[in-house]
């Protein structure tokens, strides 16, 4: 038990450097992090409670969402049908009791139509199940019903569209470190550290982005074009920035016609898919006009460029290799899957694809936050100091190891928090003073084990042996029902609560190391050196 | 040096022989607790009511009544006003508004926040939170199913780990802290919200680790002393257990004191919640959930341990 190899006592000392290390970024300022050159390291974020923001909790209106679908299947089955060297005359179109049924006019093409119609669906989900299901009635009409897993599936799609969304909306503000990710199946959660203005916020959210396809002028020096320099009709329109692009290089700009050829509108859908040689590639839908339209266009400006533009933005200016007439055009050229997705989920995002609702709203001012994290911090460093006293003056040299095991633990947990990226919160902070008092329970356990172990005549190394080994179950099965809790809250707590289970749980597990493990070698080093025949404890 | 011992060496109080006192104690401070909840109700804060809540932060300490009334000027339904850590400081509670419409609560707010600031020059509102029934509910059941998770898996830890008596007495005794904790913001009227939740779990938690270190005590020495009798053993592990539930107690209490007094007004209701947990926590260790052992029939183990080989005692033998 108190045997430790010396390879074991640098590790441990190794351990706890480490930990210090990856603290110390955390509790610099901000600024002073940037002069040092450290500001890329992980730190640990602060709750909204203490920065100061906004904080929105949207839900989506996924009701609307089937009857969308119709709505898009019957433009995409009207433009299918018509598509191609032999036309398929089909009528009487409903879409009533959540199906899509028509009527197919001349009897020997219902299996072509059918399989034009199997041909649109897709494979939803991991069972293999369609996203339609296709059936023939009456030998005449054809029946669309939506599957449960088509419906789920386009769910999931349009809340992925949806976070993409509102993330575009409000990086094109230009607001810093918005957190924006999805919660459950059809939430999404917004924070914005620093904003105190929640109703422009939502204002923001709420805008529409304007897609609009325009015809690149061919005539113009793609280096002479500026912003504000475009020949008469034309205008400049720089290109979005692209991913590891330098925020401060300077934009390039497409010369395009003012004039649109097609809106958002005209676009049904824009999907990854895959071009002849099995490359990625981005597919793109449009209804009955917009592929007229786009039919228009292309036959004119074969070999031209056009410019897909959202927001004043070009995401993409390919080039027209031959006239697309059926309503659906591909993009390929050189596109990785990742970014066809991107470009794809760029193109849908000109609208929401759910109405959403707030459900949520907490802003907290920014005078509020400073003060509770100055009130946090002088609270913290009161109680550890309280604590450290009451140890030092009960145990003396076994209340000192303990007293720097507990000082370590601090910074551990920070360290960890750092290195998870985890966010400390008010009750976060809570959680800290009450890991102080956890930590130091278990050496108390230890220590009033030890003097027990003393009074019942037993021997100074006999006794410190004991005092930790039965003092060591104990403190598990204390540290097993905590973090029974600490996981409940981390689960099913929302906001504070979690912010106070994350340092709970990291605690805990620090708190082993530290109070346990440290100080015994702590405590083993000092007997082997001294000896002892009494101890003060 | 001379170090110092808050309770004296082989103490020997006779917890067991008052526990018909304790219990009763305990049984009327549970009932008085949960009348006062059932009759008085718990101040639920905006997390559990929904509605809107905004804080604002006056120059200099208003008269409640006078914001009363300029609230209820607005015609924005009935506000509850509480200060929040000193008088210059009123937290302002509103139902949602009646109309569904997007942007309704953002006038609301506008609204109040507006007239305040004109008739109060200075005021600065720290806060403004808006929940709707839909996530108060949520956040009512999540919060109830946490609390009642808790108790029940950490009972059933200990019935796994030791006799199910342990179990049961853990659980009347969490039971008990839970309830006195909640009978005490139905006494004050403290707002009672999501922050309050992770106090009483951490009391959940605090509570259990106290009687934890109590039961593994007697554990231990049942196996030690077979032939005791189960009350001298009870105290016997109580007040041995003494010294360290009384100094655990003392130093976390000292911590949450800190942070009562200097961790600022956001926290309060958390710390004060806690505080009382851990008084509450430690008498219910000490006098009643050990006591209530005896009372569930714990018996000591009294047939030796099993031989692991050879033939039994009394097997015949031929020579």
């Amino acid at each position: 038990m108190l045997d430790f190899p010396r390879w074991k006592v640098l590790w441990i000392w190794f351990v706890l450097l480490v930990g210090v290390a990856l603290a110390i970024p955390s509790l610099m300022p901000e600024r002073v992090a940037k002069q040092l050159h450290v500001d890329g390291l992980s730190r640990i974020n602060l709750g909204l409670d203490l920065a100061g923001g906004s904080h929105l909790l949207l839900e989506a209106d996924t009701t609307d969402l089937a009857k969308q679908n119709l709505q898009k299947m019957e433009d995409t089955i009207r433009t299918e049908m018509r598509r191609g060297d032999t036309k398929i005359g089909i009528g009487d179109i409903s879409t009533s009791n959540g199906q899509l049924s028509f009527f197919v006019r001349d009897v020997s093409q219902l299996d072509a139509a059918f399989e034009r119609a199997r041909a649109q669906t897709q494979a939803a989900g991991l069972s293999g199940q369609r996203d339609w299901n296709v059936a023939v009635v009456d030998s005449t009409r054809i029946v669309m019903t939506p599957t449960q897993a088509g419906l789920n599936a386009s769910v999931e799609n349009a809340m992925k569209t949806a976070v993409e969304v509102v993330r575009r909306r409000i990086d094109f503000a230009g607001t810093r470190e918005p957190t924006i990710v999805r919660e459950g199946a059809t939430r999404i959660l917004v924070e914005v550290p620093g904003l105190q203005d929640p109703a422009g916020l939502k204002a923001l959210i709420g805008r529409t982005a304007k897609l609009e396809f325009k015809m690149v002028d061919m005539n113009v020096d793609p280096s002479t074009v500026t912003a504000g320099h475009a020949p008469p009709g034309d205008e400049a329109v720089p290109n979005v920035r692209e991913p590891g692009e330098a925020a401060n290089a300077p934009l390039r700009y497409w010369a395009v016609n003012r004039r649109a050829i097609l809106s958002g509108d005209d676009l049904l859908d824009a999907s990854l898919g895959k071009d002849e040689n099995s490359q990625p590639a981005v597919v793109l839908k449009f209804n009955a006009s917009g592929g007229k339209k786009f039919a228009r266009a292309t036959q004119e400006n074969a070999g031209k460029r056009f410019a897909m533009i959202l927001d004043g933005q070009v995401l993409s200016a390919p080039n027209i290799e031959e006239p697309i007439l059926g309503g659906t055009a591909q993009i390929h050229g050189s596109f990785t899957t990742d970014s066809a997705t991107q470009l794809a989920i760029a193109l849908r995002s000109g609208k929401l694809p759910v109405n959403l609702k707030v459900i949520e709203e907490r802003t907290v001012g920014p005078q509020l936050g400073a003060a509770s994290i100055h009130a946090g911090v002088i609270a913290s460093i009161i109680a550890s100091v309280a604590v450290i006293v009451f140890m030092l003056v009960t145990y003396g040299r076994f209340g000192f190891y303990a007293n720097l095991a507990v000082v370590l633990n601090i910074f551990v947990i920070l360290a960890v928090m750092a290195i998870l990226n985890a966010t400390l919160t008010l009750p976060g902070i809570a959680g800290f003073v009450l890991t102080i008092g956890t930590a130091v329970d278990a050496n108390v356990l230890i220590n009033e084990r030890i003097r027990e172990e003393r009074r019942r005549g037993r021997g100074v190394i006999q006794s410190v042996e004991l005092g930790y080994k039965e003092a060591s179950r104990t403190i598990f099965e204390a540290n097993t029902v905590h973090a029974i809790s600490g996981l409940i809250m981390l689960v099913l707590g929302s906001g504070p609560v979690k912010g106070f289970a994350v340092v709970l749980l990291i605690g805990i597990c620090t708190s082993v190391f530290t109070a346990v493990t440290f100080t015994r070698m702590l405590t083993a080093g000092w007997i082997k050196r001294h000896r002892p025949t009494e101890i003060h404890i | 040096m001379r170090l110092l011992k808050l309770i004296p060496d082989n103490t020997n109080i006779g917890f067991v022989r008052l526990r018909a006192w304790a219990f009763g104690l305990t049984a009327l401070l549970t009932l008085a607790a949960a009348v006062l909840v059932g009759v008085r109700g718990l101040n639920f804060g905006v997390d559990f009511k929904g509605g809107v809540m905004i804080e604002a932060h006056f120059q200099t300490p208003p008269s409640e009544n006078a914001l009363r009334s300029d609230v209820d000027g607005l015609h924005v339904g009935e506000a509850s006003l509480s200060t929040f850590g000193n008088a210059n400081t009123y937290s302002i509670r509103l139902p949602l508004p009646k109309t569904t419409d997007e942007g309704a609560t953002n006038r609301l707010v506008k609204n109040v926040q507006g007239a305040l600031s004109a008739k109060y020059p200075g005021v600065v509102f720290n806060r403004a939170e808006t929940v709707s029934s839909k996530v108060s509910d949520e956040l009512i059941r999540n919060g109830l199913l946490a609390v009642f998770l808790a108790v029940f898996m950490i009972a059933i830890f200990s019935w796994i780990r030791y006799e199910w008596q342990f179990g049961v007495s853990t659980f009347v005794a969490i039971f008990h802290d839970v309830l006195v904790t909640l009978g005490f913001f139905a006494l004050f009227r403290l707002e009672f919200d999501l922050n309050i939740v992770a106090a009483v779990l951490t009391i959940i938690g605090y509570s259990i680790n106290d009687k934890i270190v109590i039961d593994d005590r007697i554990r231990e020495n049942m196996r030690k002393y077979r032939q005791m009798d189960m009350r001298a053993l009870i105290d016997l592990s109580v007040n041995e257990t003494l010294p360290r539930t009384v100094m655990t107690s003392l130093t976390i209490l000292l911590a949450l004191s800190a942070m009562l007094i200097f961790g600022g007004p956001v926290l309060r209701g958390f710390t004060a919640a806690m505080v009382l947990g851990v008084i509450v926590g430690t008498y219910s260790s000490i006098y009643v959930s050990s006591s209530l052992l005896i009372s569930l029939g714990l018996k000591p183990q009294l047939e030796a341990p099993k031989k692991k080989s050879g033939p039994p005692d009394n097997a015949e033998r031929v020579g």
